[in-house]
């Protein structure tokens, strides 16, 4: 084992896999390809490089992302790369349709009409919007950003305006759902309600899969564990070493369950800050306190993270740490709690609004921390997926004593449905792997 | 759940009694619904085993199969389903009334009104439980394909004339079932369960008889003891006395009576069958008679207390008011009603067996728009469902403290008043979250500028209004709310919009297997016969 590591050079590795993907994107005869990334092993990057290499072969290109945040990123990287490249930014009719960063960028032309952008490099907008395009030429490429958690039949309403496309997404979040049951259509290869990607595969199985094999977020202490508990069949590295990324703080702990913690996770990566056993609301309010105290004290205590971006040690500032929740009124909850200590300017929200964004440090309140039962929604891998791969440094989570037993107590009842594949592994599966890890970096605190 | 519903269902333990989750009701009820109780076989797929259906609570129409693995008295069975239903729906479908509809034309592209007919009101349909529902749905889908004599004299075991029809029908009404909000086939525990909360879990709330105990309960004693009652009572044969409301049997009925009346009614053909002379022929011919009287009075026995249950359920609901929106979902059901009647008359094929991709992803869409509306709708017809929300922090109640006038910065400048709320409540308010008020039954929207406390306690909201004052500089009177006036904001719009229109399904794109062509030819050829089927 200790030899294949010593080997494998994570730069030349991607390199290679970004090659392939450019090759079949570029020179292949295949309508689509599709790559698979886990957390942070540079997708946007990817789709970029991919975006400018198409413009400059002058290919006619749009650019299909999920979210207008998404969108306006893209278009600043794109400018950024490539500041003379004409590119379009198809916006809704909405007010501040668009980030107003994009009205500073000159070559960045901005229309509520796709006939105003005829004719740019590479148009870019979110699927929503794409799916009202109609009566134009098809695109020759499109690239799908973030293909995993589009919809079927979002992808449905917009295959028609490119000839072929490069998909590109992370299999391991969370899946795309529908307000209403969609079982009716359950195990169909189309059904409207899977993701984009497996609608695609289910009808063309011959194309190209490429896959993303380094992660340069996660640090080496997460990236085993996350490959691991949520790509088990698809396994993938940290770009960086042990020891190359480190967490320090200026001011020594004060022994409290949340100094502790933070020290720990400083130390490996992971922190479990364990509240008594019990069954609370979805707001249990000493959770979301114990949550708040950390953060504050996270920023108190001066902390600052070394790592292969800069030679010296960068401050972990308010910006740089998130708080995770599975429910909105959790997220709101813990903000009200950081706005009675103080705290401004941390990100707290639900797996959902986190997902593709990353952080050097995250606190994340356990999705079943606290619950008498667990449902589908609680159990679903890619939520705790997310929570569990934001974070460039370390990562602590917020929980009470129990989940282990309420995991077993549990097990996942959800029909077998004739025709759909089973996803490996199960959200059962997942916490527990999650669970046995963190335990061994287990804080016990009763505040 | 909500934190509402868990409150109401804390509260239904503690006294004993269902609490009411609504002030009105949110469904529409016709006044002549047409009720339907049926029974299936145990261990046979869809093998209808009996039936009271009608819409006079005091004379059901019993049907009965006396054998149910006979194919001639199921087709029977069905015909006589057929006679009972379909008069009734026929009778909704010749009154129609002018309506006008926009539709593209395709000449064209544009949008153009045209005339049509609307049907002043649609049949009904009602059903004891949510299987009672599936049972239909496939009752609908065993029937539609079959071929009857007039569309294929060679094929075997015709089925009678107007089974495939019926088939068609219910399988409209069991599809429509599953749009939220829709009313054309309702299920019975749905409707109650929606409007009271129980001190039961949600899988016991699915037994028709243990939930009437809760909301009204017979001796009006606790509800709980008379819900425990109807669960498991038994007479002294062993027999439930209220028995489950189907379509399945309870097993204690199906070994005990129905299946030595069954076997008497066999026993009786057999010797029917071998009777030697007229005289014999006669006798056995009266034993057979009795042998399915027995089986229909066996049927009747354990269907009927389900039919008063479903009668009394619909007196509770009819003892609410309607919900002012619930008249609007109606006028959908009512195109929906339409528009299948229309595809029956244009000699459409029935309904494939399968979606395509595009009818799929249009049926998932609209379901989610509706879902959406309802959920909303309720909340705006309701002010007990609006708390819900209120403590859910998607809604909100503040009174105006102040309105400063402002205008938006562009070459004609437009009204953007700036409209002080304070609340007790807590709202999920962020960086300009949109929020709707109704105005006069319209959504006005504006936008969330800051929030500060108040000093009398509460919050002190700034909202933008961005929408519905008019085209001229000054608002339209009555557009901007005045200080004192007590506002009710939410965070969810009242009329969401539906989905991208998608391509045809002729214009099926590659990643969704391209166009359907010979996959739906295939899917509306009737089944393929097999050994199976003529057993």
């Amino acid at each position: 084992m200790s030899s294949t590591r010593a080997t494998f050079d994570p730069g030349a590795e991607a390199t290679r896999a970004t090659d392939a993907i450019l090759h079949d994107t570029l020179r292949g005869s295949s309508r689509g390809v599709v790559v698979d990334s886990p957390p942070g092993a540079g997708k946007s990057t990817l789709v970029v490089r991919a975006a400018l290499e198409l413009a400059a072969a002058g290919r006619p290109l749009m650019v299909i992302a999920q979210t207008n945040a998404q969108v306006d990123d893209l278009v600043v990287r794109l400018a950024e790369k490539e500041p003379g490249l004409p590119v379009g930014r198809l916006h809704s009719n909405d007010s501040d349709p668009y980030d107003t960063v994009l009205d500073g960028l000159e070559n960045v032309r901005k229309s509520a009409k796709a006939t105003d952008l005829a004719g740019l490099d590479i148009v870019i907008s979110t699927a929503a919007k794409w799916a009202h395009v109609k009566n134009v030429e098809p695109w020759g490429h499109a690239i799908v950003d973030e293909a995993y958690q589009m919809r079927s039949d979002a992808l449905l309403a917009v295959a028609g305006l490119f000839e072929r496309a490069l998909f590109v997404g992370d299999p391991g979040q969370l899946d795309p759902f529908s307000i209403v049951g969609a079982d009716q259509w359950a195990g169909l290869s189309y059904d409207p309600s899977a993701s984009a990607v497996s609608t695609l595969l289910a009808h063309n199985p011959e194309l190209p899969q490429h896959r993303l094999p380094v992660s340069w977020r996660l640090p080496a202490s997460a990236a085993p564990l996350v490959s691991d508990a949520f790509y088990p069949y698809t396994p993938f590295r940290s770009g960086t070493a042990h020891g190359e990324r480190r967490l320090a703080f200026a001011v020594p702990s004060d022994g409290s369950g949340p100094d502790r913690v933070l020290d720990e996770a400083a130390e490996s990566g992971w922190g479990l800050l364990e509240l008594p056993a019990r069954h609370t609301p979805r707001t249990d309010p000493e959770a979301v306190r114990a949550v708040a105290r950390t953060v504050r004290r996270l920023l108190d205590r001066g902390g600052a993270a070394t790592s292969e971006r800069s030679p010296h040690p960068v401050p972990v500032t308010a910006d740089r740490v998130a708080v995770g929740t599975a429910h909105r009124d959790q997220a709101a909850a813990v903000r009200a709690a950081l706005a009675e200590l103080g705290v401004t300017g941390v990100a707290v929200d639900t797996a959902n609004r986190l997902q593709g964004r990353e952080f050097d440090v995250t606190v994340v309140l356990h999705p079943l921390s606290g619950r008498p039962d667990a449902t589908a929604f609680h159990l679903e891998t890619g939520r705790l997926c997310v929570l569990a791969s934001r974070h460039r440094h370390a990562c602590v989570v917020v929980c009470r004593e129990g989940v282990a037993e309420l995991l077993d107590e549990h097990p996942s009842t959800e029909p077998v449905q004739l025709g759909v594949t089973v996803k490996f592994p199960d959200g059962w599966d997942a916490n527990h792997s999650v669970l046995a890890h963190l335990a061994e970096h287990r804080v016990r605190w009763r505040p | 759940m909500s934190l509402i519903t868990t409150l109401a269902r804390l509260e239904a333990v503690e006294s004993g009694r269902a609490q009411p989750l609504t002030t009105v009701r949110h469904r529409h009820l016709t006044g002549r619904p047409l009720v339907l109780v049926p029974l299936a076989t145990a261990g046979e797929a869809g093998a209808p085993l009996g039936a009271l259906v009608g819409t006079d609570r005091e004379a059901p129409r019993l049907l009965a199969v006396a054998q149910p693995r006979d194919r001639e008295l199921r087709f029977a069975f069905l015909a006589e389903l057929a006679e009972a239903v379909l008069p009734h729906i026929e009778s909704y479908a010749g009154v129609v009334e002018p309506a006008e509809r926009s539709q593209i034309d395709p000449e064209t592209g544009k949008k153009t009104k045209v005339e049509v007919e609307l049907c002043t009101d649609a049949a009904q349909l009602i059903v004891p439980s949510r299987a009672g529902i599936d049972f239909v749905r496939l009752l609908g889908r065993s029937m539609r394909f079959r071929r009857t004599a007039e569309d294929d004299p060679d094929t075997p075991y015709p089925a009678p004339a107007r089974v495939p029809l019926l088939g068609r029908w219910l399988t409209h009404y069991a599809e429509r079932a599953r749009v939220p909000g829709s009313s054309l086939l309702l299920a019975t525990t749905d409707l109650l369960n929606r409007h009271w909360a129980t001190g039961q879990s949600s899988l016991e709330d699915q037994h028709l008889g243990a939930l009437l105990a809760w909301i009204a309960p017979s001796d009006g004693g606790s509800g709980a003891e008379a819900a425990l009652r109807a669960e498991l009572e038994r007479d002294r044969e062993g027999q439930l006395l209220c028995p489950p409301a189907g379509p399945a049997t309870d097993p204690a009925f199906d070994n005990r009576l129905l299946a030595p009346a069954i076997e008497a009614y066999d026993r009786a053909r057999t010797a029917l069958a071998a009777a030697e002379d007229g005289l014999a022929a006669d006798a056995l011919l009266a034993e057979l008679a009795r042998a399915e009287r027995q089986i229909r009075s066996l049927l009747a026995k354990v269907a009927l207390p389900t039919w008063d249950a479903v009668w009394r359920g619909l007196d509770l609901l009819a003892g609410l008011p309607e919900g002012a929106r619930a008249e609007d979902r109606w006028t959908r059901d009512r195109w929906s009603f339409t528009a299948h009647r229309d595809r029956v008359l244009a000699g459409e094929p029935p309904q494939p067996r399968r979606d395509d991709a595009v009818t799929a992803a249009q049926k998932l869409a609209s379901r989610e728009a509706a879902q959406a509306q309802l959920d909303a709708q309720e909340a705006l017809d309701d002010p007990l469902v609006l708390a819900g929300r209120r403590l859910a922090g998607e809604a909100f109640v503040g009174e105006v403290t102040g309105v400063e006038m402002a205008y938006s910065e562009s070459k004609r400048p437009s009204p953007r008043p700036l409209v002080t709320v304070r609340t007790d409540e807590h709202p999920h308010l962020g960086g300009r979250t949109k929020v709707y008020r109704s105005l006069d039954g319209k959504p006005q929207t504006a936008e969330f500028v800051s929030g500060t406390p108040a000093e009398e306690g509460g919050l002190l909201l700034v909202l933008r209004i961005t929408d519905r004052m008019g085209r001229s500089k000054e608002p339209a009177p009555g557009s901007v709310p005045e200080p004192g006036d007590r506002t009710v904001w939410t965070l969810f719009e009242h009329d969401p919009r539906g989905g991208p229109k998608l391509p045809d399904p002729e214009e099926t794109p590659w990643t969704h297997g391209g166009p359907p062509g010979a996959a739906v030819e295939r899917a509306e050829r009737p089944d393929p016969v097999t050994a199976e089927d003529l057993l």
